[in-house]
């Protein structure tokens, strides 16, 4: 049963589903609960947490007793690019400018895909960066700068 | 003849040099998305809403239902020619598109693909034309709890009709309800699952889920198991449909027509089910059902004409009630509101030029897409070339931006990143992101109505069902509930998502 619980893909929808439902109640708690009258502001998602916290275990029981599919490989490498640049991009949109955050987007998010080639992925990185600034920044105002405060933008 | 002059109204205004522009746009940007694949319309749509902030509401709202529809056109493109629909409502196009293109009737299936369509968006802007006046009368007799209850219906339906285990549908629907409460809690003014996040006092910006989990939590999905794609049937030969063909298709095609346009008014219906349905159809009553997935020229048709006309029709119950249908509507709603316009009963009366407009423009566009669609079908071919390793990141570039110009605020895209994790992880387990994003957007307003109705009727719950309307559409909301649990109804439901 344990094996099954680590790849099977109804129980963790179900335990994914029991914990934001109970997090929501007892959040919430906090809140006020009025009555059906007059419904406080915890009211409407404590019934709602409640609910999917059935329909957690409900999942997870039926998981169970058929079983269910197994969750199958992350694609961890693609998960940790294409997350990372845009995590990157965050940090270094602002202070660094537009001009450093753009391309490592693109560079580091397309070293994610299993055809990756150095050359292409840099040239697109160049072509983005050009082509956003020139419409992003200077068309349509968006308030970003090229270069950040970094290297005195 | 009232409609006559409300269809007269919105072609003027549709047919203003700037709205024929942004409807051209709109086509030729759908257009390359239906035939991209990996690009859906939820996140392209999601991805251009913060660029047309800046325009007119009715020019935005043109140039985004012409990104939908048009999605549709170009997925069936990429459905025939390389058996790859770009677009999930193209799935079914695929099964008998691609093997007439095998056969060397290429051509012939996009021409039938094109004109089929481009039949189903004219009878189905009559359709809307017709239908949407007297809804939108009924809807304002609606009180609290009919709203509700409509709501209610509205949920129950996209659980049906997603595809999948129901019990996680549901769940789906409910925790895209509690997302949507995030925020300041508009009856007491406390901050409800904030976190103390000043950023968040606002809400969750639905732009930045859908971009999440239809964006970037795809992408990651995608990166999982990449092929080159290449062109099987490049050579696009010039067959024109001859007389028999046009035999063949002609009743197909009223029948996608109908079906479509019903389907697409239903809460929770759309492109997707309508072709899927259409198929199923004719395959029932066609006289050849053994040419089916053969190259049956009746199983291009019908589907191509059920999906253009769901995919409008499905803009009834957005504009007349506020309640979307399906995701892309639910951005629909988010891009009226940011343009200071409540969708709903009202918009038809106190916006007559920007309801008959995007009606009157929805025709427009079809018209374009099949003078744009035929001759150009060679660089949209070409177009699937590009390929997706150096596709994504681009994507993910406007994705950034867009998100960050919502609000200014990097913030968001953190958020953004989050909610790509979230909806990888929910892909992963296959739970349907679409009833979620639903969920989302009508939460607030789900809380409001129940709020309402339960103060006018001191607490007393039996108002939902004491009052007809409300009672009947709960009912069938349930009955809807029982039928798919039924084990024969059950097994049918698989099957016709099998072919998915």
């Amino acid at each position: 049963m344990k094996l099954a619980f680590r790849s099977s893909k109804d129980l963790w929808s179900g335990l994914i589903f029991l914990v934001v439902g109970l997090a929501a109640v007892i959040i919430g708690q906090d809140y006020g609960m009025g009555t059906s009258n007059r419904m406080g502001p915890a009211y409407f998602p404590t019934v709602l947490g409640s609910l999917l916290a059935v329909i957690g275990l409900f999942t997870m029981a039926r998981a169970l007793v058929i079983g269910s599919e197994a969750v199958g490989q992350l694609a961890w490498k693609g998960m940790a690019l294409v997350l990372g640049s845009v995590l990157l991009f965050a940090a270094l949109a602002q202070n660094a400018g537009l001009l450093v955050a753009l391309p490592l987007l693109v560079f580091v998010s397309a070293m994610g895909s299993s055809l990756f080639k150095p050359l292409p992925a840099a040239l697109l990185a160049i072509g983005m960066t050009v082509f956003s600034s020139l419409i992003f920044v200077r068309g349509l105002g968006v308030p970003l700068r090229n270069i950040g405060a970094w290297f005195g933008g | 003849m009232e409609i006559l002059d409300n269809l007269a109204l919105g072609m003027s205004t549709a047919m203003s040099f700037t709205n024929l522009a942004y409807c051209l746009l709109g086509v030729i940007l759908g257009t390359a998305i239906g035939v991209l694949p990996g690009l859906g319309p939820t996140a392209t749509i999601a991805m251009l809403l913060p660029a047309t902030f800046g325009l007119p509401p009715v020019s935005a709202l043109i140039m985004l239902s012409g990104i939908y529809y048009g999605a549709q056109y170009g997925g069936s493109t990429t459905a025939i020619l390389v058996n790859l629909p770009g677009e999930s409502s193209s799935v079914v196009t695929a099964l008998d598109g691609y093997k007439m293109a095998l056969k060397g009737q290429a051509g012939k299936a996009l021409a039938t693909a094109a004109l089929a369509s481009f039949f189903a968006g004219t009878v189905s802007t009559v359709v809307l034309a017709l239908f949407a006046p007297p809804l939108a009368e009924l809807a304002l007799k609606f009180g609290p709890a009919e709203y509700f209850s409509l709501m209610v219906m509205g949920l129950v339906a996209s659980v049906v009709l997603a595809h999948g285990s129901l019990l996680k549908a549901v769940g789906m629907v409910l925790f895209g309800l509690l997302l949507g409460l995030v925020g300041t809690d508009v009856n007491s003014g406390l901050p409800r699952y904030t976190f103390d996040i000043p950023e968040m006092a606002d809400g969750i910006n639905f732009v930045i889920v859908a971009m999440g989990v239809f964006g970037i939590g795809e992408i990651i999905r995608n990166l999982e198991n990449e092929s080159s794609r290449s062109l099987v049937a490049s050579k696009v030969t010039g067959l024109w449909p001859n007389k028999q063909d046009f035999k063949d298709i002609a009743a197909p095609t009223v029948r996608g027509t109908l079906l479509g346009s019903a389907l697409g008014i239903l809460p929770g219906g759309g492109a997707m089910l309508a072709s899927f349905a259409a198929y199923s159809l004719e395959k029932k009553v066609s006289k050849n059902a053994k040419q089916f997935g053969n190259g049956a020229i009746e199983g291009v048709a019908a589907p191509e004409a059920a999906n253009n006309a769901g995919a409008q029709t499905s803009f009834i119950p957005m504009l007349t009630l506020g309640i979307p249908s399906n995701p892309v509507m639910a951005l629909m709603i988010g891009a009226l509101i940011i343009q200071g316009i409540q969708p709903g009963p009202a918009i038809m009366t106190e916006q007559p030029v920007l309801f008959w407009g995007i009606i009157a423009s929805m025709w427009i566009g079809n018209f374009f897409l099949v003078v744009l669609n035929l001759p150009l079908v060679g660089l949209w071919a070409k177009l699937i070339t590009v390929p997706y390793q150096l596709l994504y990141p681009a994507i993910l570039v406007f994705c950034a931006i867009g998100v960050f110009s919502l609000n200014n605020s990097i913030f968001d895209v953190y958020l953004m990143a989050g909610f790509g994790l979230v909806g990888y992880i929910l892909l992963k387990l296959d739970c349907e992101p679409a009833p979620m994003l639903l969920g989302f957007i009508i939460g607030p307003m789900l809380e409001e109505y129940m709020r309402r109705a339960l103060l006018l009727s001191r607490g007393d719950y039996t108002v939902f069902v004491t009052r007809p309307i409300s009672a009947v559409m709960l009912f069938v909301a349930v009955a809807a509930l029982v039928v798919v649990l039924l084990p024969a109804v059950r097994n049918k439901r698989d099957e016709a998502f099998q072919e998915d």
